[in-house]
């Protein structure tokens, strides 16, 4: 009988019974076939593969990584609080080493998910991976962590919540944002004063296959691993990049997903977007999770596979290498260019508008970041959304220093109550969440 | 009448039952070499001065296929596996004769390599030439379409004595259990046919006319019959046996832990409401897993005659069994001669057990009767513990919709349920250290073959309905029909339903006994492909539930 190299933990949460509505791509059927497949392998006999019960996030757990307009209860449902808790549940099993690696099949998904939420956007509420790794840094005191995102569209909302954090590194691989939802991602996109280069964009041409997406991991995201050295690697896996997803036009493999995760050795992953539910979806689970346990998944091929039809052309491999070679100059800058960013305790101003597709709502931010050396520096947001809430948030980081304690409160003490609907504190260093 | 016989490992159990009660009861020793002498012997004794057309039905459980798995006594058969992509099915090898072929069905049932039907006629010569007589044919996703199966097995028909498929083991998912269980139904079809004809015919000569029911895993009966297509169910039936005997003395509403004492391991079940929990998929045991229904038991290797030895300053219980207790001239020291030294047991070597006893006293500093107290605490706190774990297990078992996640049902047992040997003196005990309410199963020597007569005929389909392609279908009953658009939730249980009754009449169920149905699964889902509607997936599967025949439980209380 089959018995796993290490110890691998899963939790399957596909909530059958949820969707945004009844023809959206992100509905009750899309892990169906997934989940078929993976009971048919009998992947759950398998000797060394745990399955656990999703958790469930309390607002707590939320307000460690959001600021959720009006509140948390308005804009989740509870499967996006089990979905989350499923990501919970595998870092416990992972962090408390009963099993060596996790992953969380979880719908619905979260990566479009910014530190302000007002509601839906890119079929996402609430960010599952960004709630985890708060809450791994919370029980557990963990300080570096990675977060690779090989989901198809721009992790923008995690890259919003770490944009000003020195100790996450994270890293998006994505269509190109030009041809692809949300429109961004782009490698000049490199985090905030405080955490330049922590933040790394690597948008990839339509057409891109897995020699090219492999060519970027083995490197890019490899060598920068290896320098930046996390305590904990997460994987983000998104499984749209797939020859046969509908919303994408790219053409990776569920061979290159399985080399791809046995090359990234993540942690945990959690699973995001990916819409090509029959014919892709079940082949790449299975060859994820094959691959995380450390078993041959040389025969996870689809049936209608065809490498030869699935080949880039010279030009894409091209457009990718220069990419390549453009982030890694960006990464090994990443020092000058925070200290280019500007000098110590000055406030550096960011102006953003944010879409919400799923939710149709319009935001605008203000917000401005203390600039630090010593730690990701505090901030506040200004954020109105039409239709909604105009409110303040101010943030401070995990590690903040003292100045930026100190800054953080003067931000939320002088922050005027009838100018706003609701002015929120983060303080991540007590792990306390006020609101006024 | 009614008669129940277990065939057990040591002892061989049989009563008949009538509406006043127990009208007789037998142990006999079971003869492991001739299963057959032990079956008619408990007949012989049990007809004595009776009427043999009064009895309406016979129940019989054996070891016969167990034995056959753990002696590794199975004819060599012959084994072919058609994967497709996925895990090298190479890793799932039975035997000498296993063969993995071309072929493949998808996830929904659509073909998506085909059967190359040279491959399998080379093959068909080869076991045939190997001196193979039945053989497996195990499709991946054959539940979902078993074309592939069905046109092997045409191939084959002319080479064999009979050809397995893996579709018709159960309806449920899982392509290495099923390689498994289809393996174990050729493996000990000879075995169970000739044995289970001679019984037959024996009993025939002794006026026994009636048609014989074979006790399965789960708890539920089949008919001789259909036992003959899926003689694996038969396995550990035994346990099962004593869990049923259990049943008329558990709390309606109520959940109750069930307790097996026995020599060498404790077997705990859990019954919900009368019921006892199933497995999800079908047993486990060790690296075996299979797709045979049967009840959810969990085994700890301590018993009345474990050896008990002192490591270190650690009491240790078990796991093994050297004999019986030193107090009925064993070797070692026993739970059971704790007992004796306990002044709880009698009618033994008295001097023994505590000659016995003052040997792992004296190792642990302690007076004869502080040790022997120790002993058995220890002996029902590791028993309780392993009992707490499992209802953990269970009530942390994943859950796949929010609706579950919210509304998860939670085991709590009010009651304590003891059968075995020593059943009578753990149970104060028990009492005492969990404050659970336990009580000792009347008859509890022979719970096990009254577990056996009284079960009832158990069966599960799985029916599935895809509107988008137009079909409901239970490939595991052959059975398939054309759908429409409108089809509903109504509709795929009312067929379900159908099904279930053909399958449970056409496996010896008595018509009365068809009320306990339950739908185990039910899960609907909308077909979107680029974003418009294309038909709904219908799932459902349904079950007869174990339980007891009517009109018996309330002479036995």
């Amino acid at each position: 009988m089959l018995k796993a190299h290490h110890k691998t933990g899963l939790v399957f949460f596909p909530a059958f019974d949820w969707a945004i509505d009844p023809t959206h791509p992100e509905r009750e059927e899309r892990l169906l076939y997934t989940q078929d497949q993976v009971t048919e392998e009998g992947i759950f006999d398998i000797s060394g593969i745990i399955e656990y019960k999703p958790d469930i996030v309390t607002a707590r757990d939320i307000q460690r990584t959001h600021f959720c307009v009006p509140d948390e209860k308005t804009i989740t449902t509870e499967s996006h609080l089990i979905s989350a808790g499923g990501a919970k549940a595998i870092a416990d099993a992972v962090l408390n080493k009963e099993v060596k690696n996790g992953f969380a099949l979880v719908r619905p998904p979260g990566h479009h998910s910014m530190r302000v939420s007002h509601g839906g956007r890119g079929f996402c509420h609430i960010n599952m991976e960004a709630i985890m790794v708060e809450y791994i840094r919370s029980r557990y005191g963990i300080k570096k962590i990675a977060i690779i995102d090989t989901d198809c569209h721009h992790g923008d909302g995690t890259n919003d919540i770490f944009w000003h954090d020195p100790d996450i590194l994270f890293i998006s691989l994505h269509q190109d944002g030009r041809t692809m939802y949300p429109g961004s991602g782009f490698p000049d996109e490199l985090g905030g004063p405080n955490a330049k280069g922590s933040n790394l964009n690597i948008p990839l041409p339509p057409g891109t296959s897995t020699e090219g997406y492999l060519y970027v991991i083995k490197n890019c995201v490899l060598p920068v691993l290896e320098e930046f050295k996390p305590d904990l690697i997460v994987n983000s896996a998104g499984q749209d990049n797939h020859y046969t997803d509908p919303l994408t036009n790219m053409n990776f493999s569920a061979q290159g997903y399985a080399k791809l995760t046995s090359l990234l050795k993540a942690d945990i992953a959690v699973l995001e977007g990916g819409y090509s539910i029959e014919d892709a979806l079940p082949y790449v689970n299975l060859g994820i999770i094959l691959a995380m346990a450390g078993l041959d998944y040389s025969g996870v091929i689809e049936p209608d596979y065809n490498p030869e039809r699935l080949k880039q052309s010279v030009s894409i491999t091209d457009k990718i290498k220069k990419t390549t070679d453009l982030i890694n100059s960006y990464w090994n800058q990443r020092d000058r260019l925070r200290q280019k960013a500007g000098s110590v305790g000055d406030l550096a101003v960011r102006h953003r508008e944010v879409f919400y597709d799923t939710d149709n709502i319009f935001e605008r931010q203000k917000e401005k970041v203390r600039v630090c050396r010593d730690c990701g520096g505090c901030f506040e947001i200004d954020s109105t959304a039409t239709p909604g809430y105009h409110i303040l948030a101010v943030h401070i980081p995990i590690n903040a220093c003292k100045s930026c304690i100190e800054a953080g409160y003067k931000f939320f003490d002088q922050a005027d109550k009838n100018k706003f609907d609701k002015i929120f504190l983060q303080d991540r260093t007590k792990d306390t969440y006020e609101i006024k | 009448m009614i008669i129940g016989l277990d065939v057990g490992g040591t002892n061989t159990d049989a009563v008949l039952l009538s509406s006043n009660g127990i009208e007789k009861k037998i142990k006999v020793p079971t003869d492991s070499v001739d299963l057959f002498n032990t079956i008619l012997s408990s007949f012989t004794q049990l007809l004595d001065n009776i009427d043999p057309k009064k009895v309406k039905r016979v129940v019989i459980s054996t070891t016969l296929t167990t034995n056959a798995i753990v002696q590794k006594n199975m004819d060599p058969i012959g084994m072919i596996v058609s994967a497709g992509p996925g895990i090298d099915p190479e890793v799932f090898r039975t035997g000498e004769h296993y063969y993995c072929v071309t072929g493949s069905i998808n996830h929904r049932g659509r073909e998506k390599a085909p059967v190359n039907t040279m491959e399998i006629e080379d093959i068909a010569k080869k076991l045939k030439k190997a001196g193979i007589e039945y053989v497996g044919v195990v499709g991946k996703f054959c539940v979902r379409n078993p074309s592939h199966e069905i046109l092997i097995k045409r191939i084959l028909n002319k080479y064999f004595k009979k050809v397995f498929l893996g579709y018709r083991v159960s309806g449920n998912l899982n392509f290495p259990r099923r390689i498994a269980t289809t393996h174990l139904n050729a493996a000990v079809f000879s075995l169970h046919k000739s044995f289970f004809e001679a019984v037959k015919q024996s009993l025939e000569k002794k006026g026994l006319t009636i048609p014989i029911q074979i006790l399965k895993a789960d708890g539920g009966t089949m008919s001789l019959e259909s036992s003959m297509s899926f003689p694996g169910q038969t396995v550990l039936s035994g346990p099962a046996a004593s869990i049923m005997g259990a049943i008329p003395y558990a709390t309606e509403k109520q959940d109750a832990i069930v307790l097996d004492i026995g020599g060498t391991t404790t077997d705990i079940a859990i019954l919900v409401d009368k019921a006892p929990l199933l497995e999800p998929v079908g047993i486990r045991r060790g690296q075996y897993k299979s797709l045979i229904r049967s009840l959810r038991t969990e085994s700890k290797g301590i018993g009345g005659d474990s050896v008990i030895r002192v490591i270190g300053k650690e009491l240790v219980i078990g796991p093994d069994r050297h004999g019986p207790a030193m107090a009925f001239g064993g070797p070692d020291p026993t739970p059971t001669d704790a007992l004796f030294v306990l002044g709880l047991m009698k009618g033994g070597d008295q001097e023994n057990a505590q000659k016995g006893i003052e040997k792992i006293a004296r190792k642990l500093e302690l007076t004869d009767k502080e040790a022997a107290d120790q002993i058995f605490k220890k002996c029902c706190t590791v028993i309780l513990k392993k009992t707490f774990e499992m209802i953990d297990k269970l009530n942390s078992k994943p859950v796949y919709t929010v609706h579950e996640f919210l509304e998860g049902y939670k085991i709590s047992p009010r009651k304590i349920l003891l059968l075995g040997g020593p059943a009578p003196y753990f149970a104060k005990k028990i009492k005492e250290l969990y404050h659970i309410e336990t009580d000792v199963v009347p008859e509890f020597s022979v719970a096990n073959a009254i577990g056996a007569a009284l079960a009832r005929t158990t069966c599960e389909v799985s029916l599935n309905a895809d509107t988008e392609q137009g079909i409901m279908t239970a490939h595991e009953e052959d059975f398939a029909e054309p759908i429409s658009k409108t089809y509903s939730d109504d509709d795929l249980i009312k067929t379900a339903h159908t099904l279930l009754k053909e399958k449970a009449i056409s496996s010896g169920a008595d018509p009365d006994n068809l009320d306990e149905v339950e739908v185990i699964e039910f899960q609907k889902f909308n077909i979107v492909r680029n974003f418009s509607p294309r038909g709904k997936i219908f799932r459902t599967k349904m079950q007869l539930k174990p339980g007891l025949i009517k009109g018996f439980e309330k002479v036995l209380q």
